[in-house]
């Protein structure tokens, strides 16, 4: 017991000295926090859109003006030629052209079927179909005509959103933050302090001492387990000043499935730091292990149900994902142990898994 | 130059002081590729709903059909009560429920008040994307299956086929819609910022944590020949990467490489000026290499990556956000790299970004190395 706290004291006094690491785990979040608040959506809005009217009549300029009228685009030029439309879209300057042909105001009078060319720049697939959805919308609004629609019954629909009324993004994309900085934050930063001590020769040092391997794990572990709990702590707090978010679960659970998360993530370091020989090596295998599949592989922006197949089996050894759904639970629905309970041993089994292979590796040497 | 070579292969005997570095310079972009080239698409598809039918009309059954036939939806229950939606959404089972109330065909016609044409569309926000998105899915299935309702009454009502505007919509660029096509050209940037900057920047704290540093400054090289040597064998690393990414994203990916390959490695060349300049001032600033990852990581990397219009399109965030954005080196390399890969555009329109990075490249660079004499 006294070597465990010889050795977390240590560690403590090194985190101390290295003041940027410090700020690091405890402020940064915050920042991370405004800016997901912030500039980070994936509300489309203000679609740049070029128009080519070749038509120039009322019936045209209604067209343009309820592209426009629908917010989700705005109007920042106009074309007269093909190499001109070539060129704004090329350039970046519109993301969506719309081409209206002579004749549309005269067959749009005479009930005639007419056609309007749409071009959209689909580089970013996801924006693009989103843009496309508008386009159809927009048009779809404009087909009907004057005083239909009267005498059909049309079938409406009525949303009801529960847990995030809104839909704002920052209450889905907290979680996901808390998750992916703790798992930096603990995978490396527990990974290079071990491996700092063998490229400064103190392992040595270390292995000579009468500190049992339990002891030195430990040791090491719990003053990165202490600080990015309250540093995952002081997010949730701060999202619920700042954007509202509602802590609709027990401050207990949510702390227990915290420290069973953090805890993987620390033996995942560990492990790490078993396996590497230089600080370099070990950053990039940690952050590889950590940083991808936290970000890509959790659910936290990228829907799972939407990844090949092959691919969300894999998603099912991230321990971020448990951690989400477990996370999302507490705080957005108010879920209680029992109903998380699944994700919970997942991570437990992750955690028991992970620290048990390293303690295994680092006794060995 | 000499000298600088001599550097150079005393830095890289260093690198091979850990086996596994080789590994790494190979595995990571594979394994980065892999992952945001499948994994990373915010398309939504396969939502699994549960639907409550509560009218069993022919038209209740349509409308049911609609969205068990969507590629969107995925119907994995049909309940008889409204009641077990909640306990389907709230466990996660399902993320939308589509309750289609009693007298819904009757309505229709005209029998019944709006309140029993009205469905009932659950969804659980946890998500607020995805479920956004898949709202809007619904609501498009309702407004076919309207349009269809509106079309057959009229040419009953022998009215003719009705007018209206269509839209020929055609694609630029990626015509199929495939994330995979925007974000692995994307990959080179993110590979670039992880493997030059962070290891070049721990390159340096290493010597000085180490203490060989001072070691280095009474040789004869210069302070220019040191800080090249240092940097370049990063360089190289990165290009061998560039030329993987390239052929992996081409090769595997099949994503169209519309433009030159010549130009994108030179955009690549100034774009590691970039990075390693960037490497070199984190260096600067950091004494240990703990503190050297955590400014590199958390200070600019991350903060870059989001910025950059990697995933999140710059044109949604705030103005004074966009300001921000254009200070990111990262930002103009995305620009040339998807432009070359899916536009196929050429230096005539890409210059201005080749301009930004080049000045940004440069400015970094020298501040750097004004600080680095200052502080040894």
């Amino acid at each position: 017991m006294n070597h465990f706290w010889a050795v977390a004291i240590k560690e403590l006094r090194q985190i101390r000295r290295d003041r940027r690491t410090l700020m690091v785990m405890l402020f940064l979040p915050g920042f991370f926090l405004l800016l997901y608040g912030y500039a980070l959506n994936f509300d489309i809005r203000h679609v740049a859109l070029v128009v080519q009217d070749r038509d120039a009549t009322a019936e045209s300029r209604r067209l343009v003006s309820r592209f426009v009228e629908s917010t989700y685009f705005e109007l920042v030029g106009t074309a007269t030629s093909d190499a001109e439309i070539g060129r704004a879209l090329d350039s970046g300057v519109a993301r969506a052209v719309l081409v209206i042909p002579e004749g549309f105001g005269h067959d749009l009078a005479q009930r005639m079927p007419v056609t309007v060319q749409v071009l959209l720049n689909g580089d970013n697939a996801n924006t693009a179909t989103t843009v496309l959805g508008y386009t159809t919308a927009v048009l779809r609004e404009a087909s009907i005509p004057a005083g239909a629609s009267v005498t059909t019954r049309l079938a409406l629909v009525e949303p009801r959103i529960w847990y995030n009324p809104e839909l704002r993004s920052t209450l889905f994309l907290v979680p996901g933050l808390i998750a992916y900085l703790s798992m930096i934050t603990a995978v490396v930063s527990t990974a290079l302090s071990i491996v700092r001590e063998k490229e400064n020769g103190t392992m040595e040092q270390i292995r000579m001492a009468p500190i049992s391997t339990p002891a030195f794990i430990i040791g090491k572990a719990a003053p990165y387990l202490v600080l990015s709990q309250i540093s995952g702590i002081l997010v949730i707090l701060a999202a619920m000043v700042l954007f509202g978010l509602p802590m609709q679960g027990n401050w207990l659970t949510l702390n227990l499935v915290l420290a069973m998360f953090l805890i993987g993530a620390i033996g995942t370091g560990l492990l790490v730091s078993t396996i590497a020989e230089t600080q370099q090596v070990a950053f990039q295998i940690g952050s590889l292990v950590a940083f991808l599949p936290t970000f890509v592989l959790s659910g936290f922006i990228f829907p799972i149900a939407s990844m090949p197949i092959g691919l969300q089996y894999v998603s099912t050894v991230v321990p971020a994902r448990y951690f989400l759904i477990a996370l999302r639970g507490i705080v957005l629905k108010g879920s209680d142990l029992i109903t998380v309970w699944p994700s919970v041993a997942a991570l437990v089994v992750y955690a028991f898994l992970v620290m048990g292979l390293a303690s295994l590796r680092l006794a060995r040497r | 130059m000499g000298r600088v070579l001599a550097l150079m292969w005393k830095e890289f005997l260093e690198l091979r002081q850990d086996p596994r570095l080789a590994g790494i310079i190979l595995v990571a972009p594979i394994l980065q590729l892999t992952m945001l080239g499948y994994a990373a698409t915010t398309d939504v598809h396969d939502v699994p709903i549960v639907v409550v039918d509560g009218d069993r009309s022919s038209q209740s059954r349509e409308l049911i059909e609609r969205f068990a036939a969507s590629p969107y939806f995925k119907v994995v229950d049909e309940f008889l009560s409204p009641n077990e939606v909640d306990a389907a959404l709230t466990r996660g089972r399902a993320w939308l429920g589509v309750i289609v109330p009693i007298g819904f065909g009757d309505s229709l016609q005209g029998q019944g008040p709006a309140s029993a044409r009205t469905v009932q569309v659950l969804a659980d926000g946890t998500d607020a994307n995805s479920s956004g998105v898949a709202l809007a899915y619904a609501a498009g299935l309702v407004s076919e299956f309207n349009a269809a309702l509106v079309a057959e009454q009229m040419l009953m009502g022998g009215g003719g086929a009705p007018g209206g505007i269509t839209g020929a919509v055609r694609v630029w660029y990626n015509p199929e819609l495939v994330s995979k096509d925007f974000m692995v050209p994307g990959v080179l940037a993110l590979l670039l910022l992880l493997i030059t900057t962070n290891m070049s920047a721990m390159a340096i704290v290493r010597e000085r944590e180490l203490g060989t540093l001072e070691q280095l400054h009474v040789t004869p090289l210069g302070r220019f020949e040191l800080i090249l040597g240092k940097l370049l064998p990063y360089g190289v690393l990165g290009f061998i990467d560039v030329l993987l990414v390239m052929a992996v994203a081409v090769f595997w990916f099949e994503v169209p490489l519309l433009g030159s390959p010549v130009l994108l490695l030179a955009a690549s060349a100034v774009y590691v000026l970039c990075t390693l300049s960037l490497g070199l001032f984190i260096s600067t600033i950091s004494h240990t290499q703990q503190e050297a990852m955590m400014t590199a990581m958390f200070f600019f990397l991350v903060p870059m990556i989001y910025l950059s219009g990697f995933i999140f399109p710059i044109e949604n965030m705030p103005v004074m956000i966009q300001w921000v954005t254009t200070v990111i080196p990262l930002r103009y390399y995305l620009v040339i790299v998807r432009g070359i890969f899916l536009k196929g555009v050429g230096f005539d329109l890409l210059w201005p970004h080749f301009a930004a990075l080049a000045v940004w490249g440069v400015a970094v660079l020298a501040l750097a190395t004004a600080r680095s004499h200052k502080t040894e």
